[in-house]
């Protein structure tokens, strides 16, 4: 069975909405990239250097970033080498595999880590306007409708707006907001939502935070706070601490991912804005450089915008093109 | 920074070169990789990369450069040039309307900071006494309309509003009437953040401009955007003919390539960027800095200035004068201590130093802030007499200091060291500028620099 009809039969065994949700969010990107691809396939009929060069330049345009995609690159060279492939045509099928490769290399670890008896904490962290909030409130409609209790922290205390922000995404699905006062301390907030959920016997708590770059040593030292505060009022706390990134983000994403990672310990990525033209190459990067797993993808502004990450859906929407012209040949 | 800089990678392949006497065409061709690598980790989109590099390739062929004694340099010269060029050489003013109000309409993805730019630029008209309508046209997203309405209310600026089950379009119109009758020198309006693919939310844009026929249609590009950025600018620019861009979240580590991207595919100036959260954080672009930072190559002008405003000039020469007379104290390293902290986050002062050749060393210094924190802390539980006379600090004088500044005594004795170490290196300084020693070279370092 060739490496793409594996894949197909992965997809179809999952749920056809699911995977519709993927391709519509990634149709455009998929195109983009696919149509590349294919194109440069077509036209070359040797493995040559101008052949890599180009693959090159498809995976950077994609966000792959170029220490990634020189060693994406790298590898098929060996593979090439290896099984003594001739074909333009059989790189694609390869290059995929590669790439599945590495994406699947965390599966184990992408999803969420909840607390099966008592209250499941996560943090949300990452830049100014990567879509922090919003996943909160998409994540806070998924976990209400399987029928848990949520509670949501406004632990942005900063941002003009945010508490509002987050008190209107709590009355649309129906769930209760802690909240301070603007400008108030932000650990203190999270320790009042730890508080307020463990007496009301809520099952999960999402503590938002205020966008900061990584940079900023003072703000980052004031996350790291936040970071302590959930860990010592609530042992085993926080049980993920997602970091969301914005997938038009190029190659300071992998600079955010380090640093926060190293700040406060980044258990998984949410990577949001899918619906756009980004390709999302990131998602390989992060994968490759950092082995932090892709727990969830945001595709949109509303409450059931938000999936989980699946690498073969993923990888599917992104060839689809060529998986359809490989069924057209065979 | 999480890239090495041109400079460093030409000097690292110019190394190689040094020696074999003539530079080939094969060595131009490296030259060249290491820019297009560069410029393709800054994130400039690679076709606009490719362009680039072929057109600097000419002249570096072309011209004397190969030839020249330091091929290395010449290349980044060229490579500036070219940069800064591409960006719009000179600086790019605001289209004003010839009959007040001047109608500003801010565009752009979600999350790119259009809410926060709006507010900035109203604070910048607000420094030139003129006055600022700020239009609430977000009203998509949860609270857009508060978080302008808080600007608004920081800044003393009106904010006009009609609630969110008004159309944008609307409400766009309403607040440029109302600006006019009251005779507002600009409006500004805010709109909520979309997708360029998304149809029906860019006719509501067209729309809001066929009503209000804007003088200036700003593009808000996060710095931080990747290769997409030119498909997003590019669509843009089709669909509503943008006037100019603003460049947010400059106060990153990001180099920033989306500035050349987007400004090679939409050919609009970039007039502004935004380098903090602060209202006040917004500066005019200048192209030539930005070069510099694509290309790793560190701010200088900015990090110069931002001293120059920092330092006080008295205190400056009153320093120098105890550093000639070598009576410096701890209440003098204390004042030095702040004014550097006045100068901005540590870090940032240090991204925009020069990866260039001696600096070298710097590259690898930490700024621990919490170290600076504990610094003061220790210097401010001595006494008078002590800070003046630091020779009497013994055993018992630093075990009090320690306790009173939450610190321990081997912070303390760190610090004393340290202390004496820039003493010794001043009295070296003081001796090389009467000219009796000769030049030494690094070895110095500031006690918060790890
Ligand atoms: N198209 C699209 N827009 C999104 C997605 N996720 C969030 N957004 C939008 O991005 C913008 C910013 O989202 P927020 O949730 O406010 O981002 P944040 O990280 O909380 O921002 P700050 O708190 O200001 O740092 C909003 O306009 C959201 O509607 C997504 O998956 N797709
Ligand atoms: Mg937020």
């Amino acid at each position: 069975m060739s490496f793409f009809q594996k894949l197909k039969e992965s997809v179809q065994q999952k749920t056809e909405t699911v995977t519709q949700k993927f391709m519509t969010g990634l149709s455009k990107t998929s195109h983009n990239f696919v149509s590349a691809i294919s194109d440069l396939f077509s036209r070359t009929n040797r493995i040559d250097e101008d052949l890599y060069e180009e693959l090159e330049e498809i995976l950077i345009g994609a966000d792959v970033g170029v220490k990634t995609t020189i060693d994406l690159v790298e590898r098929l060279r060996e593979e090439v080498k290896a099984r003594k492939i001739k074909e333009p045509a059989e790189l694609k099928s390869l290059l995929s595999e590669v790439i599945s490769e590495i994406l699947k290399r965390n599966e184990q670890e992408q999803h969420l880590r909840l607390n099966e008896d008592g209250l499941t904490v996560i943090l949300f962290v990452g830049v100014n306007g990567v879509g922090k909030t919003t996943t909160i409130g998409k994540l806070a409609h998924r976990f209400k409708n399987e029928g848990k209790k949520v509670i949501l922290a406004a632990g942005d205390t900063f941002r003009a707006g945010a508490i509002e922000q987050l008190e209107t995404w709590g009355q649309r699905i129906g769930v209760d907001v802690i909240r301070h006062q603007a400008g108030s301390d932000p650990a203190a907030v999270i320790y009042d939502g730890i508080h307020a959920a463990r007496s009301r016997k809520a099952d999960i708590l999402l503590c938002d935070t205020a966008g900061r770059l990584q940079n900023k040593v003072n703000l980052m030292e004031e996350l790291k706070k936040v970071h302590r505060v959930v860990q010592r009022e609530s042992p085993g706390a926080p049980h993920d601490v997602l970091l969301v990134l914005d997938a038009t983000t190029g190659q300071n994403a992998l600079v955010q991912a380090r640093q926060f990672g190293q700040a406060v310990n980044v258990s998984g990525i949410v990577l949001t804005k899918l619906d756009g033209t980004a390709k999302g190459g990131m998602v390989i990067a992060i994968n490759h450089e950092l082995n932090l797993p892709v727990k969830l993808v945001g595709l949109g502004e509303k409450a059931d915008d938000l999936q989980d990450f699946d690498s073969d859906q993923f990888l599917h929407a992104l060839f689809r093109d060529m998986i359809e012209a490989e069924e057209g040949n065979s | 920074m999480a890239f090495e800089g041109l400079s460093e990678r030409m000097q690292s392949i110019m190394r190689k070169l040094r020696g074999k006497g003539k530079v080939t065409e094969a060595d131009v061709k490296e030259a060249m990789r290491e820019v297009r690598l560069a410029l393709l980790e800054a994130d400039v989109n690679f076709r606009v990369v490719r362009d680039f590099v072929n057109r600097v390739k000419e002249r570096v062929v072309g011209q004397e450069v190969m030839r020249s004694l330091t091929p290395g340099q010449q290349v980044i010269k060229v490579v500036n040039e070219e940069l800064t060029q591409l960006m719009g050489g000179e600086r790019s003013k605001l289209n004003q309307a010839l009959r007040s109000p001047t109608v500003i309409m801010m565009v752009g993805l979600q999350g790119t900071g259009k809410t926060t730019s709006s507010g900035k630029l109203a604070r910048y008209f607000q420094k030139q006494n003129r006055r600022t309508l700020l239009v609430a046209g977000d009203v998509y997203r949860p609270a857009a309309i508060r978080q302008l309405e808080v600007l608004g209310e920081s800044l003393d600026t009106p904010v006009f509003s009609l609630g969110d089950q008004e159309s944008p379009v609307v409400i766009a119109r309403r607040g440029v009437e109302k600006a006019r009758e009251e005779g507002f020198d600009y409006v500004i309006i805010d709109t909520a953040g979309r997708l360029h693919i998304d149809e029906e939310m860019m006719g509501e844009l067209r729309k809001i401009r066929e009503q209000v026929s804007p003088d200036e249609i700003l593009l808000v590009v996060d710095a931080m955007t990747g290769q997409d950025a030119v498909n997003v600018a590019e669509s843009f620019n089709q669909q509503l003919g943008l006037t100019g861009v603003v460049l947010t979240k400059l106060d990153g580590d990001t180099r920033g390539g989306a500035a050349l991207s987007v400004k090679a595919v939409t050919d609009c100036p970039i007039k502004f960027v935004g380098t903090g959260e602060k209202t006040d954080a917004l500066e005019p672009f200048f192209p030539d800095r930005m070069a510099s930072r694509i290309l790793g190559m560190g701010d200088v002008l900015t990090l110069i200035e931002k001293a120059q405003s920092a330092v006080d000039q008295e205190k400056a020469r009153d320093l120098e004068r105890k550093m000639r007379t070598l009576t410096f104290t701890f209440d003098d390293f204390l004042d030095q201590l702040q004014q550097v902290r006045k100068m901005g986050p540590l870090e940032d002062m240090l991204s925009m130093l020069p990866d260039v050749g001696q600096m070298k060393g710097l590259k690898n210094v930490q700024v621990d802030e919490k170290q600076l924190v504990r610094v003061e802390a220790i210097i401010r539980s001595m006494t008078p007499q002590e800070k003046s006379h630091p020779e009497i600090l013994n055993a018992s004088r630093r075990k009090r200091i320690a306790r009173g500044s939450g610190t321990t005594v081997q912070d303390v004795n760190r610090l004393i060291k340290q202390f004496n170490d820039m003493k010794k290196m001043m009295k070296q300084f003081t001796q090389m500028a009467k000219g009796k020693k000769k030049k030494k070279r690094g070895g110095f370092r500031f006690p918060f620099m790890s």
